[in-house]
């Protein structure tokens, strides 16, 4: 009824259809697992990025905050953040199940928070400090006197070493500073075995 | 007789619902209810700080030198979270500057230095005593002017409160006698002595806030004080609850759980569930800068302790330097030890006896060494789960200090820690002495402290993603500029720039003609002339 079906030829279209669409099932598979595997060390840049303090100062060595977590994803040293300081250095051990480590002293010291303030009578008017400030905190025209937002300023630095008239300080951010409540002075951790998840 | 006794039966009795955990401590109140409230003489300096309250702090309106009238407003409430100052007798500004505050930290914060000139000179006001004839916001509006806040020890606006209750319909107002803790009794003298008062001044909010039902709520020990009330409360709408005595029957939440039935969510106020509750001392307040047309210029303190001779509670000026109390009342300085602002549970110790009396202030405790005994060490915990019987808010202590302690602060949260109210009934009853409350406060500061700097981080990151986006902006919009300079579309501008380009052409070209023109015939007109000269 059928003569087509058994003949030889059909038999090796039939075969070479079913390879090359197993085939192709394969390559889809592969590559599904691929973009999830993408996504996934996208997200862990992600997860890298939002420990670290977004003041894109670049003490760490690199461009920002997003690079530097980018270069840690790939294997970068987790405590080259003086802004974040110990607690992000514990954050990220946490997340990348690392050693925590202390501070790196040649990428420079954690402080308290701070603030660029112009000192108004000096400054020319270059603009080179606007231009420099990653999150638009300065305010001001060509030879028009400039000004900090105080509410907005991160204390970066970067602002410092474009002038020319050495006019900008950082100075502690004023205002209401959180009180801290220090933690009462306990017998060990480890010597006595109570942990969070008993 | 039966018809008689159903009407003796208080048919309004109001249901108490059974609140869970608490602690009875030595209540230490009977010394200071001893003697009358007094008033005490006005002092030579009242150092008034701009931040009393939960909130911003007032801005000054009054400057250095400026002569002011006792109830004249001195700082204005710089937005809604904020209340004025006033002052609190006449006298002269001596400076505005940085003074310790009456807290843990003595927090060194801006206040106004007022010299008193003994004087006592009030400012002049108009005023109508008749509350009933005002209108609701008329009475809202002289609560924000006065200045109150909560005078229970929180500190939060009374106004913020009130007008927060506008937004929800109130079923209950509450005002809170109970003060469990021991060591205050300024409540309790309250009431013992102005019971009429507090309850005209709970008939204000209760007509400010259009609460359905007043209920004033009282401990079984204040005998004398619920005897007064209750005569004052007559042909009124004013109900009476008698709480058990437990301490933190008076926390907020509890109280209203424990009156109303109703359970006030983690996060929230008490308005979001319609009701809203006040201090005894706050009532007062009210009943004052609205009946007498004082402002917040004064609140009653106990100050107490066993190293005082004469413990008693006083009517005293917001300002008035701590230490002058404690002359008032003759401390034994030999025997001091340590000074506690609070009762004697979730008080804190004070470091600068020269602090003022500030609107929330409601005790003062000159501690002898045997009252306050040193901390004993600290030993591990043996998971006796005591803390957890005694927690008001039904929390696991356990959990949280082990996690505090981990410094494991996400855990800490889930656990349930912004829940704590701190009132220290887990420190009180725990065998290991471990200072539970201070673990709880530190790991919270530190969460705060975290969460932000997550809001800043979060916040500088938009910033610097809408920098980029903007420089990127910019580059291509200059880049679009240059190229639409060299393939400019026929605008006006331009055709008139290529008919003037047009025009000059023509004009050079004719120009050109012109010279031309000329030349040749110079040219033709000179070979004229020389066959003219060739011809003789």
């Amino acid at each position: 009824m059928f003569p087509l079906i058994d003949t030889a030829y059909f038999q090796i279209l039939a075969f070479t259809v079913l390879g090359v669409g197993i085939i192709w099932l394969i390559l889809i598979t592969f590559r599904y697992l691929k973009t999830e595997s993408n996504k996934q060390q996208l997200s862990l840049i992600d997860q890298i990025n939002a420990l670290l303090p977004q003041t894109q100062c670049g003490h760490c060595g690199h461009p920002g905050c997003l690079p530097y977590a980018r270069a840690i994803s790939h294997g970068a040293a987790i405590n080259q953040c003086p802004p974040g300081g110990k607690h992000t250095i514990q954050a990220l051990s946490i997340l990348l199940n690392q050693a925590n480590e202390p501070l790196n002293p040649c990428h420079g010291e954690h402080t308290e928070p701070l603030v660029a303030v112009i000192r108004e009578g000096e400054c020319i008017g270059c603009t080179k400090c606007i231009q420099a400030c990653p999150i638009d905190a300065i305010l001001g025209g060509t030879k028009l006197m400039h000004t900090v937002i105080e509410s907005e300023c991160n204390g970066c630095d970067l602002c410092l070493e474009p002038c020319p008239v050495d006019c900008i300080d950082l100075i502690p951010r004023p205002g209401k500073q959180l009180r801290q409540w220090p933690l009462p002075s306990h017998i060990d951790v480890d010597q006595h075995n109570i942990g969070a998840n008993p | 007789m039966r018809f008689l006794s159903l009407f003796n039966h208080d048919s309004s009795r109001i249901q108490l619902r059974k609140s869970s955990g608490g602690i009875k401590p030595l209540s230490n109140k009977a010394s200071s209810l001893r003697s009358r409230i007094m008033s005490t003489p006005i002092p030579k300096i009242l150092v008034l700080p701009l931040l009393q309250h939960k909130g911003t702090p007032a801005k000054p309106i009054a400057k250095s030198g400026d002569r002011v009238l006792k109830g004249q407003k001195i700082a204005e409430a710089a937005d809604a979270s904020s209340a004025p100052v006033h002052a609190p007798t006449s006298g002269r500004i001596t400076g505005i500057g940085l003074h310790a505050l009456p807290d843990e930290f003595g927090t060194l914060a801006a206040c106004i230095t007022l010299a008193s000139d003994g004087n006592d000179q009030a400012i002049k006001t108009t005023f109508t005593a008749d509350f009933q004839n005002m209108s609701e916001s008329d009475l809202l509006e002289r609560i924000r002017d006065a200045g109150i806040v909560g005078m229970g020890g929180a500190g939060f606006p009374t106004y913020l409160k009130l007008q927060s209750s506008n937004e929800h319909p109130v079923d209950f107002l509450i005002i809170n006698a109970v003060e469990c803790e021991p060591y205050i009794t300024a409540d309790e003298a309250l009431i013992r002595e102005h019971a009429c008062d507090v309850v005209t001044g709970a008939n204000i909010l209760k007509r400010v806030t259009g609460a359905k039902q007043c209920i004033v709520a009282i401990e079984d020990s204040k005998i004398d004080a619920i005897a007064e009330l209750k005569l004052a409360a007559l042909n009124s709408a004013i109900q009476i609850a008698i709480i058990p005595e437990k301490y933190t029957a008076g926390s907020e939440k509890q109280l209203i759980h424990s009156v109303t039935g109703r359970e006030v969510p983690a996060g929230k106020y008490p308005a979001s569930i319609g009701v809203s509750l006040h201090n005894t001392g706050t009532a007062f307040a009210i009943y004052k800068a609205i009946c007498e047309a004082e402002p917040c210029i004064s609140r009653i303190t106990t100050v107490t302790g066993s190293t005082l001779k004469t413990p008693k509670n006083f009517h005293v000026l917001i300002g008035t330097p701590i230490a002058f109390l404690f002359d008032l009342c003759g401390v034994d300085q030999t025997k001091l030890s340590r000074i506690v602002v609070g009762g004697s549970l979730m008080g804190t110790c004070l470091p600068d006896i020269n602090a003022p009396i500030i609107k929330t202030t409601n005790c003062l405790i000159a501690g002898s060494a045997e009252e306050f005994t040193e901390p004993q060490p600290e030993q591990a915990c043996i998971r006796c789960s005591f803390c957890a019987d005694v927690c008001p808010v039904n929390l696991l202590p356990q959990q949280l200090y082990a996690s505090s302690r981990c410094q494991d602060y996400q855990q800490a949260d889930n656990f349930g820690l912004f829940d704590c109210i701190e009132c220290g009934a887990c420190a009180y009853v725990c065998p290991s002495h471990i200072p539970l409350v201070q673990y709880y406060r530190a790991s919270k500061s530190e969460i705060e402290k975290q969460r932000t700097n997550r809001h800043n981080a979060d916040k500088w990151q938009a910033r610097f993603q809408f920098h980029q986006y903007r420089y990127k902006r910019e580059k291509k919009q200059k880049l679009l500029q240059s190229s639409s300079i060299e393939h400019q579309p026929e605008t006006e501008h331009n055709k008139q720039a290529d008919f003037s380009r047009e025009k000059a052409r023509l004009e050079i070209s004719e120009a050109v003609a012109r010279v031309k023109a000329r030349r040749s015939k110079l040219i033709t007109t000179s070979s004229v002339a020389t066959e003219r000269e060739d011809k003789p």
